[in-house]
This record gives structure tokens, C-alpha cells and sequence, in this order.
């Protein structure tokens, strides 16, 4: 566990990578969660972050959304400092946020829930009136629901649509909390080919957190963690079965 | 017998239109985002005072003013009850969203305000509370931005307070003991105030020989049905509406997919308080306005919104109208004459004719709610579907 110094040259949000932690601490009261973080997500990569239940993953990417705020540590977005930004306008910034449990807006519509997604372009674009193809290509399963209530759909086809509204914002990173939980196989394979082609055509970065170890070597960068600390990481290609032993398995 | 029933649809619908009025800017500030607001009478009879006040103006001016001062009184009623609503949403309500209870506490309090403050607003009373603002204010402001102030607060903010406070009492007490008698009067004062309806909403249609729809009824059921059009069209058919329907359900995860939830809920509350604004502006055609206007019609607000179902405008509709013409049926005594007068009928008879009257009818549908509400506890239009049982 060593602190990564802010590298000034790494602050030219041209340069920056997309996220860069350092040094996080997050507490629940006084029961320390998140211990000494340091984290990089570079530019137009996909990062996976891996761990057993509740060595806080989750709240890893709620302290990066801005839903938890750490009590010590640097959280920068492209650059900049995040901390004090709420959920909102770090949307706007373009970071994607597709949770565990999917949080689908029940209530709506496929295709309102589909075009709410476009709040999180702010000043970067403007909103259009309708679905574009694309997001049908990716999920062609969405296209014969647009009418039925969010809350309606099966949990496959919520995590879909819930992963197509954080595209519909265009964010330039994307953070997805366990997209496979809970899931039949056919669609884990369906979602992770979407992600894949989403990185692929839009050279946005991803930040993943996972258990399926299939979609968990689809990335390029591996973090693992135990009891709150980041304990390994490096490519992906060098994730052997020992440390998926040591980090993953039950 | 046609004309009978014609007629007691059309006071049904009349009674149910003024309770659908009421509660609309409820069905949106209970129904939808989950706030008891026990003040929401009280903006109601900020929307009635604010119609008296034009009126007062237009009679002032004289020539067609007064005939036509309606026309500035609807969307100044909404505007101010909507401002108010805005304050009340940004020093109060905002800290308790998820808090019932201490929302129910805080409104009801806010609303004793309201009606204290409308039967003594006067002169001194405005002068002493400008006074104060200013003073506590922008003092305030120049102590933040020159003086070391985090360091400071803890024992210049209560003395700064209290300053302001005394300044603001003084002023206002020479004011009091100084002015013109006419000066210092009370605006409104406790007792009731009459607003007169323009010479066009006088009257009726007559149809037929007995039966009669008051101009006025007849201008509250088309404005209630405009009012319904417009919320409907911007809850569903605008940007603004689809991030309210989206905060309301799910505040955390809306926050997460860009939309600004603090001015989603701002603009929520205040449309609600508008709409209670205007509410306040009708029922200033069917009756004079005093500071306990709001007590008189919150009750019925929040029964239309629990019988409807909570979170479902069409509820709201489908229950106002029934609560309405269930309670002229009642009160006018109406099923007592449709029933054949046989011995066998006598007891029916006698026991509805009990209950013909406004406020025996009253307690007739109370029971009548709180039975169905035994049977149907979500209401007329509770959520369906896999999202609910989740």
C-alpha cells in the first residue's frame, strides 16, 4: 500500500487519465471501509476491479460517483478535483453509473428511462427527442419494450436498460457495479459483447467491478482488493489463477 | 325526475371540482413526493388574499377593472402561493424530505404562522420585518466576507441575531405608537373578508324551470379541468415533468444520472404551492376568505389524495368527483326521496334523512371512506405490476 504523489504532469486533463485516486479513506461512523486507496483509470481502458463480498467495491464506486464522500483523499476526474462535486454534476461530467441492483426508474417508460439518461450531457450536447439506433444495436432487446414500465422488465432486461441509459449521457467513462449479478448466462454474454463493442466504438474508459471471471479478463487492468486496501494489480494478461484463488474465491 | 338527477350530477361534479382544485397541488406535493404539508391550506389562503388584494385594486381603479380583475387575480394567486411555496421548500422542507413526522410537526407550525401573520400583518409589522432582514442579512454577509468569521460565529451569530431582532422591535414599536391610526391598522385583520365575484360570474344558466347553474360553478369546473390539461401536460409531455416523475421515485439515482434534484424537488414543491394558489383563488367565488380558510379544506385534500391512491393524478380525479356527488346525494337528502315511500323503506328513509345535512353528510362520508379504505388501503388506483411488489 504506498501513496501515489499527484504527479503534476498527469494534471493536463490532455494527458490526465480518466480517474485517479489517491490515498482515499472512507468510513461508515467510526468502522474504516475504504483503507488508503490509490487507484488509475487511464484513458480509453478497461479497469476491473476485483474482491470477495464486501471488501467494499461498491462503495469504491459510490465514493467515485459522489453518492459516499471519503473523509481523506483525492478523487480527479480528467484532471480535476471531484471531491466536493455532487452525483449530479459528476454525471455531467460524463462519468456513467450503472449500480448493483440496476435502480431502473419503475415508473417510466423503457424509452423515458432511456431518454433521462440524456441528463448527463449537461453543456456537452443536446438531447434528442428520440432512442437512437445505436443503443437498439446494442440491445436489440429494448427496442419491442419501449413502451412497458422500467419496473415491468426482468432483472437481464433491466441491467441492459440500465446500462444503455448511462450511454445515452455519452460518458467518458463508465462505471459498472457487478453488471452480470443475478443473470442467466445468455445475457452475461449478451452484456458483456455490448460493453465490449460500447469500449470499442466509442473509446470511452470503463471501470468494472466483477466476479465473472470470463468478463473480468475482457479488461485490461486489474485491481484486486481485500479488507478495504488495494492488494494487487497489473494487466490483466498476468491475472493467473493464483491470485484469482487468493482474491476471488470463496 | 331527469332534472332532478341532472341536477344533482351537475352539484355533484360542482362540489367535486372545488375538492379536485384543492386537491391537485396536493396530489403533487403529497402524491408524488411523499410531503405532508399541513401548510398547504395556508398557501391556499394566501392564493384567496391575494385575490382580494387585486380585487381591492381593480375596485380602485374602477372603470372595467373590476370586471375583469379575475383575469390578473388567477395567475397572481398561483405566483405568489408558488413564491411561498419556494421559501417554505428552501428553509424548511428540504432538511426533512424522508422525515415524515417532523415534516407534519414543522409544516403544521409554519402554517400557524401563516394564519397568525395574516390576521396582524399591518405597516410597523412589515417595516419591523424588512428591518430585520436587512439587517441580519447583509450584516451577516459583510461579517462573513471581512471579518475572520468560522473563528467568530460561535458567539457573534446569536448576538448579531439578537441586535438585529431588537433594532428590527424598536423600529417597529415607534412605528406603531407614532403612525395614523388608518396607518397601523392591521391589513386584513382576524375577521373575514368578502371578495366580489365580477357581475359576469353572478347569476346562472337556468335550464328548464327548476334547475340553475351558477355562473360561478360553472367557471370553477372549467377551470379545474384546465388546471388538470396543464399539469397533465407537463408532468408528461415536458423535460421538466420527466425529471420530476424521475426524483420523485428514485431521488439517489437520479441525482447519479445528471439531473439537479435539489431544483427538480425546488420546482416540484412550488408548482404544488401554485396550484394551491389558484385553488385559493376559486374558492374566493363561492365564499368570503378569512385567515382559517386553509383548516376548512386541508381535511378534504388529503382524503381525496388517500382515497385516489397516493402518487396517481387520475386517482385523485376519479375520487374527488365520487367523494362530490356522494356527498350531495347524502347531504341533499336526495336518496331519501328516490326511495319509494313504503312502511318497508320507512327506517332507510328515516336514517338518510338523518344524515341530510352538510355536516351530517360530512360524517356519513367520512365512515363511508374509512370503510373502503378497510377494504382497498392503497386507494381507488394503487401501483400495479412486478415494479410494486419488488
Amino acid at each position: 500500500m504506498t501513496t501515489t504523489l499527484p504527479n503534476p504532469a498527469l494534471q493536463d486533463p490532455a494527458t490526465a487519465p480518466m480517474v485517479e485516486i489517491s490515498g482515499l479513506n472512507f468510513y461508515y461512523g467510526e468502522s474504516h471501509i475504504l483503507r488508503h486507496v490509490s487507484m488509475t483509470v487511464p484513458k480509453g481502458q478497461m479497469v476491473c476491479l476485483i474482491g470477495r463480498n464486501g471488501v467494499g467495491k461498491t462503495t469504491m464506486l459510490k465514493n467515485i460517483m459522489g453518492v459516499l464522500r471519503p473523509r481523506t483523499g483525492e478523487i480527479r476526474f480528467e484532471g480535476q478535483v471531484v471531491n466536493s462535486f455532487p452525483p449530479d454534476r459528476r454525471a455531467r461530467l460524463g462519468i456513467g453509473y450503472v449500480p448493483q441492483g440496476r435502480e431502473v426508474i419503475p415508473r417510466l417508460t423503457v424509452r423515458e428511462n432511456l431518454l433521462i439518461g440524456q441528463e448527463a450531457l449537461g453543456s456537452r450536447g443536446k438531447p434528442k427527442k428520440e432512442v437512437p439506433d445505436e443503443i437498439y444495436e446494442l440491445f436489440p432487446v429494448l427496442k419491442d419494450m419501449l413502451d412497458r414500465m422500467g419496473g415491468d422488465l426482468s432483472g437481464g432486461q433491466q441491467q441492459q436498460l440500465a446500462i444503455a441509459r448511462a450511454i445515452m449521457g455519452q460518458p467518458k467513462l463508465l462505471v459498472l457495479d457487478e453488471p452480470t449479478e443475478g443473470i442467466q448466462p445468455s445475457i452475461i454474454l449478451d452484456i458483456e459483447a455490448a460493453v465490449k463493442q460500447i469500449v470499442k466504438t466509442t473509446g470511452i474508459s470503463v471501470l468494472l467491478v466483477e466476479q465473472h471471471l470470463h468478463f473480468v479478463r475482457q479488461a485490461d487492468y486489474y485491481y484486486a482488493m481485500q479488507r478495504g486496501g488495494i492488494v494487487a494489480n497489473g494487466p490483466t494478461s498476468e491475472l493467473t489463477n493464483d491470485i484469482i484463488q487468493e482474491f476471488l474465491a470463496v | 325526475m331527469l332534472e332532478g338527477l341532472i341536477g344533482g350530477l351537475f352539484n355533484g361534479i360542482s362540489i367535486g371540482a372545488v375538492l379536485l382544485i384543492v386537491a391537485l397541488g396536493l396530489a403533487i406535493v403529497f402524491g408524488l413526493m411523499g410531503v405532508i404539508n399541513l401548510a398547504h391550506g395556508e398557501l391556499m389562503m394566501f392564493g384567496a388574499y391575494t385575490t382580494f388584494v387585486v380585487q381591492n385594486v381593480a375596485k380602485s381603479m374602477g372603470g372595467i377593472a373590476p370586471e375583469i380583475y379575475v383575469f390578473a387575480a388567477l395567475p397572481l394567486a398561483f405566483v405568489v402561493s408558488a413564491l411561498l411555496g419556494l421559501l417554505l421548500e428552501r428553509t424548511v422542507i428540504r432538511y426533512l424530505y424522508g422525515r415524515p413526522l417532523e415534516t407534519l410537526l414543522a409544516t403544521w407550525g409554519v402554517s400557524l404562522i401563516l394564519i397568525q401573520l395574516i390576521r396582524s400583518i399591518s405597516w410597523p409589522m412589515v417595516i419591523g420585518l424588512v428591518i430585520f432582514a436587512t439587517l441580519f442579512l447583509i450584516g451577516r454577509w459583510a461579517l462573513t466576507r471581512y471579518t475572520d468569521w468560522d473563528r467568530i460565529s460561535q458567539w457573534a451569530n446569536p448576538i448579531f441575531l439578537g441586535l438585529s431582532v431588537a433594532i428590527a422591535a424598536v423600529v417597529s414599536f415607534l412605528v406603531q405608537s407614532s403612525g395614523s391610526s388608518q396607518f397601523v391598522r392591521p391589513w386584513f385583520g382576524a375577521q373575514n373578508v368578502d371578495v366580489t365575484p365580477p357581475s359576469w360570474l353572478r347569476g346562472g344558466v337556468a335550464i328548464g324551470s327548476a334547475l340553475q347553474f351558477p355562473y360561478a360553478r360553472l367557471f370553477i369546473i372549467v377551470l379545474t379541468i384546465l388546471c388538470l390539461v396543464a399539469v397533465y401536460w407537463f408532468l408528461n409531455g415536458t423535460a421538466w415533468g420527466l425529471r420530476i416523475r424521475s426524483v420523485t421515485q428514485n431521488r439517489g439515482m437520479s441525482a447519479c444520472l445528471g439531473i439537479p434534484t435539489e431544483r427538480v424537488d425546488a420546482l416540484t414543491f412550488a408548482l404544488g404551492s401554485g396550484l394551491a394558489g389558484i385553488a385559493g383563488f376559486a374558492v374566493t367565488l363561492l365564499g368570503s376568505v378569512g385567515p382559517n380558510l386553509g383548516g376548512n379544506y386541508i381535511v378534504d385534500a388529503f382524503m381525496v389524495v388517500v382515497v385516489g391512491g397516493v402518487g396517481k393524478l387520475v386517482g385523485s380525479i376519479v375520487a374527488a368527483l365520487v367523494i362530490g356527488i356522494v356527498t350531495y346525494l347524502v347531504g341533499s337528502g336526495t336518496i331519501a326521496l328516490i326511495l319509494p315511500p313504503t312502511a318497508f323503506f320507512q327506517p332507510a328513509i328515516d336514517f338518510f334523512n338523518f344524515f341530510a345535512t352538510t355536516s351530517m353528510a360530512k360524517v356519513m362520508v367520512f365512515a363511508l371512506i374509512i370503510a373502503f379504505l378497510q377494504v382497498r388501503p392503497a386507494g381507488l388506483f394503487p401501483p400495479k405490476g412486478r415494479s410494486v411488489e419488488l
